[in-house]
């Protein structure tokens, strides 16, 4: 079977991600990295429960004095929904409708793009207002580690699934890009089961005390 | 395409070998690479032995010796010991499944890249201001203290090559669940190839940990953050507990494909079936899973307390159980065998006591209380060097001497193969059994002379003159090499002529594509199988047809050379007198990031060799 | 489930039965989205409205894992068949994941 073979609604596969051997390894391949990763981030986490609230002197910034709720929850928000719309794109693909996958794609990064512009706002902000900095306190440490660690998967994802985008825009979807397309949103979703767990754990439960 | 058995010039081939995607080649990559970090990593160890031969000696300095002290330990497992076992699961594996390549031949070969790299930058300490000097485990009060650039070196150089050996376990995993020939059940599976997928389930779960653990290292000592400084609220245990949580998985990483090669060989020269084939399979997936639960005994005496050191104590001894199935697994598959003693076999029956008595050591250690008395003497020492080189260093002699026909097509000589054997196990014992009672008389580890008059002399000097026999075999077994290669007599499919596993089905070394014809299997040791039944060929499975194949390509080490490059940019840029440095980042991440770009925009879609190109070739293929 | 499927004889018909089961599934996806939603305002409310912590702890934690559940069974497919030696490897993952967090909340010297 040629790889970069047309098709039409009716000849596209069902799973068309799976549908070339290349592309079961690169699925089967990439849940096995974000098993990896899983053990990654728990370490991150680990780390910075480990040291949250250990600062060097009393006048340092603690957990309960910089978090901010709505502005955690519009970044939250942001992600959450960019998950659904990577979602509605994977079931564009399903049906051959390339047009329709990339403009759901486009709504994804942008989505993305604004949930980073946020992040890099609150850092500044508690960098100037609480003097709260990477080098400050081993808590300033592990708390940008671990959402800096988060925010760079967030990068990496926005300029993966924008080359994807730019890279096919003039072909259309085959069964060498599908499962391209495929293995980006799971990595999309899988930033975002991290990030449940950072606005829970980090956020939430350092508001609470 | 077929330019396989074209006669190529040398430049052709350096450039065959620097973009090839085939297992078979990347193996020969890991086994010289290895080799080479084998040899520099015994040459520490030599001057080890050398300083600690008489009392008071100064052949090193005090200073100099921890960093040969450091990089013996750093290069023996992560440059000498890791690849010479992918080295054996390249070459293998595909081969024992049935597979025509691994399921990422292009990641196969970044993988290689990246430990290549790694394993050169740490190295180029030696030349760029003074190696590490924290020691194999770096623990981070002492790392952070540590003077100059070593251990930076240390980081970065592990850093690269940890995200090498990750991706060759994610690799190995996907090829062993999704490239199984027909009829290649799990439960099928050679042992071997079974050790590689529980080590690849290993490697994929404990290196993050070892990559976290750089990261917050790095961090501390490049760009001024606080994990492990205890003044600004850090905390130091936490870069013991990541590296152990890495490191004790590490142990079995090394010595599960150890117990692989062992079992395929003991099957082999006793001439009968496995004994206890699926308890050794149950075994191997149990030494793994406990791998992961037993870190903390490495920390008994951090003062963790009584319970979390009770825990791991008792979870540590369990894990004798599986070890002793295999044990008494191998001696019943000799017990009423036809046994031929060829050299693979020998290291594989010196094995089995050499490394019972690390086991038994190992058990020593795991009781708590005890260990506090071992803990950070030549006990300690002479119990993992004992399931280290007895056990891994064993196993990788006996697996390159038994695998050698398969990966070069020529037999290495038995005579001297046997005085490499003798000379290595008389070397071996005399060097580190004495260490037991040196430790148990008080002699602590890492220490770079002793006093006289102290009872240390004799037992350091037998020990000194032990390394000297494991450096001569080690001589003969390069001397054995270079002679066999120049000879270089062709042998055939089958060259052991006991071959039990569906690589001896196919020439030697098979051809790029491996297997023309998928076979197919009809039980556990598949070759034995049809020549039980009077065949001399495996059954296709598949009618002969077009095969896919992958192209070469450049770029994974281009991508892995662009770290390399910025890693030197990173290391020197704490240093306020060097302004290139973050040009030399940048330039060396735009290298990676390039090649990664070019990787995912240039469609790869490989290349077929056809049916007819295969029906040629009488005489290489397989006749499946 | 339907991602099995491969074309049958018939091109149109089955179409035109993989279109309705893709927007049956991506209908339950957007319930689940909106479930995520639901439990996401829960959390943010249950710190906003300043409960005691022991209430709160355990509930925003309870609502994250299954919030992640969803994600992976929903999102990510892993309700679908075949998802067996994923799930294996991903618990895995999980499971020294979590014994690492528990070590860190545990035994680092306090």
């Amino acid at each position: 079977m040629q790889m970069d073979q047309k098709f039409t609604d009716t000849t596209w596969p069902a799973a068309p991600e799976k549908a070339t051997l290349e592309g079961k390894n690169k699925y089967l391949g990439f849940w096995l990295f974000l098993g990896g990763e899983t053990v990654l981030f728990a370490s991150l986490f680990a780390t910075y429960l480990a040291l949250k609230d250990k600062v060097p002197n009393a006048d340092a910034a603690l957990a309960k004095d910089i978090f901010d709720l709505p502005l955690t929850f519009v970044a939250t928000m942001l992600l959450l929904t960019s998950s659904l719309t990577s979602v509605y794109a994977m079931y564009h693909m399903k049906n051959h409708d390339f047009k329709r996958m990339q403009a759901w794609l486009v709504v994804t990064v942008l989505l993305g793009a604004g949930f980073l512009g946020l992040e890099i706002y609150e850092f500044n902000h508690y960098v100037h207002e609480f003097h709260h900095t990477f080098t400050s306190s081993a808590f300033g440490s592990a708390f940008y580690t671990l959402v800096g660690f988060h925010g760079a998967h967030v990068a990496f994802g926005l300029l993966w699934i924008t080359s994807l985008m730019l890279r096919n825009a003039g072909r259309g979807l085959n069964l060498y890009n599908a499962p391209k397309f495929y293995v980006a949103s799971l990595y999309w979703h899988f930033i975002d089961v991290v990030w449940v767990f950072i606005f829970t754990v980090v956020y939430l439960m350092g508001m609470v005390g | 395409m077929s330019t396989y058995a074209k006669k190529q010039g040398f430049g052709a081939t350096l450039w065959d070998y620097l973009t090839t995607v085939d297992h078979k080649k990347i193996a020969i990559l890991y086994l010289i690479a290895g080799g080479v970090f084998f040899v520099l990593g015994g040459l520490e160890a030599m001057f080890i032995r050398i300083q600690l031969a008489i009392p008071n000696n100064d052949f090193v300095s005090a200073g100099f010796y921890n960093e040969i002290l450091t990089m013996h330990g750093t290069t023996m497992i992560f440059l000498a010991a890791m690849p010479l076992v992918f080295a054996m699961m390249n070459a293998v594996v595909p081969l024992q499944i049935g597979a025509r390549d691994v399921a990422f031949p292009f990641l196969n070969s970044l993988g290689f890249w990246l430990f290549f790299f790694g394993g050169l930058f740490l190295n180029l300490s030696w030349f760029m201001g003074g190696a590490p000097d924290a020691g194999w485990t770096s623990y981070a009060s002492l790392s952070l203290h540590s003077p100059g650039h070593g251990v930076d070196f240390y980081i970065l150089g592990l850093q690269i090559s940890g995200l090498g050996t990750l991706i060759a376990g994610i690799n190995f995993l996907a090829t062993i669940i999704n490239m199984r020939t027909p009829g290649m059940t799990y439960m099928r599976m050679p042992l071997f190839t079974w050790s590689t997928f529980v080590v690849s389930a290993l490697i994929l779960f404990a290196f993050p940990p070892l990559t976290v653990g750089l990261v917050l290292l790095m961090f501390d000592r490049m760009f001024g953050s606080n994990f492990f400084d205890v003044a600004a609220g850090g905390n130091t245990i936490i870069w013991e507990h990541l590296f152990w949580i890495f490191g004790h998985p590490e142990v079995y990483i090394l010595i599960l494909p150890a117990f692989g090669i062992f079992s395929e060989i003991l099957a082999t020269f006793s001439r009968k079936r496995l004994f206890g084939y699926s308890s050794m399979v149950f075994a191997t997936v149990l030494i793994g899973f406990l791998g992961f639960m037993v870190w903390a005994h490495h920390m008994f005496t951090v003062g963790l307390g009584p319970i979390a050191n009770a825990i791991f104590a008792v979870a540590t001894m369990a894990i004798a159980v599986p070890t002793g199935i295999k044990i008494f697994n191998w001696l019943l598959t000799m017990w009423g065998g036809s046994v031929k003693f060829t050299v693979p076999m020998l290291y594989a029956v010196a094995f089995i006591p050499s490394f019972t008595m690390g086991g038994v050591t190992g058990i020593m250690n795991a009781v708590a209380p005890a260990d506090y008395i071992f803990h950070d003497t030549y006990f300690v020492v002479a119990h993992f060097h004992y399931v280290i080189v007895g056990g891994v260093v064993f196993g990788l002699l006996a697996g390159v001497t038994f695998y050698w026909p398969k990966m070069f097509g020529t037999m290495l000589n038995e005579t001297l193969g046997k005085i490499s054997f003798w000379t290595f196990l008389i070397g071996f014992h005399l060097t580190f059994f004495i260490q037991h009672f040196l430790g148990l008389m008080g002699m602590p580890r890492r220490i770079f002379t002793f006093l006289d008059n102290q009872g240390l002399n004799t037992g350091n000097m037998i020990s000194t003159v032990g390394a000297f026999f494991m450096a001569f075999a080690v001589i003969v077994l390069v001397i054995n090499i270079i002679i066999t290669s120049v000879k270089n007599v062709k042998v055939g499919n089958d060259p052991w002529g006991d071959g039990r596993t569906l690589e001896w089905a196919i020439s030697s070394p098979p051809p790029y594509y491996n297997f023309k014809q998928l076979p197919l299997v009809r039980g556990l040791d598949a070759y034995w199988v049809e020549k039980m039944d009077g065949k001399t060929e495996m059954t296709p499975a598949e009618p002969l047809g077009d095969i896919h194949m992958p192209n070469s390509s450049i770029l994974p080490l281009t991508t892995s050379l662009g770290l390399f490059v910025a890693a030197f940019g990173a290391l020197y840029n704490m240093d306020d007198d060097k302004t290139w440095t973050v040009p030399v980042i940048i330039i060396g991440l735009l290298i990676t990031l390039g090649s990664m770009l070019i990787r995912s925009i240039k469609d790869d879609h490989g290349y077929h060799i056809h049916k007819e190109e295969l029906t040629d070739d009488h005489d290489k293929g397989v006749k499946a | 489930m339907v991602n099995e499927r491969l074309n049958s004889a018939n091109p149109s018909f089955d179409l035109k039965y993989r279109r309705k089961k893709n927007a049956e599934e991506m209908k339950h996806q957007v319930i689940t989205f909106a479930m995520m939603i639901f439990f996401t305002l829960i959390a943010f409310a249950a710190v906003g409205f300043d409960f005691s912590k022991w209430f709160i702890k355990p509930v925003i934690l309870l609502l994250a894992v299954v919030q992640v559940i969803f994600q992976l069974y929903y999102f990510m497919h892993m309700k679908h068949k075949g998802h067996n030696t994923i799930a294996l490897f991903l618990f895995s993952g999980l499971a020294v994941g979590l014994l690492t967090v528990l070590t860190f909340l545990t035994i680092v010297w306090w």
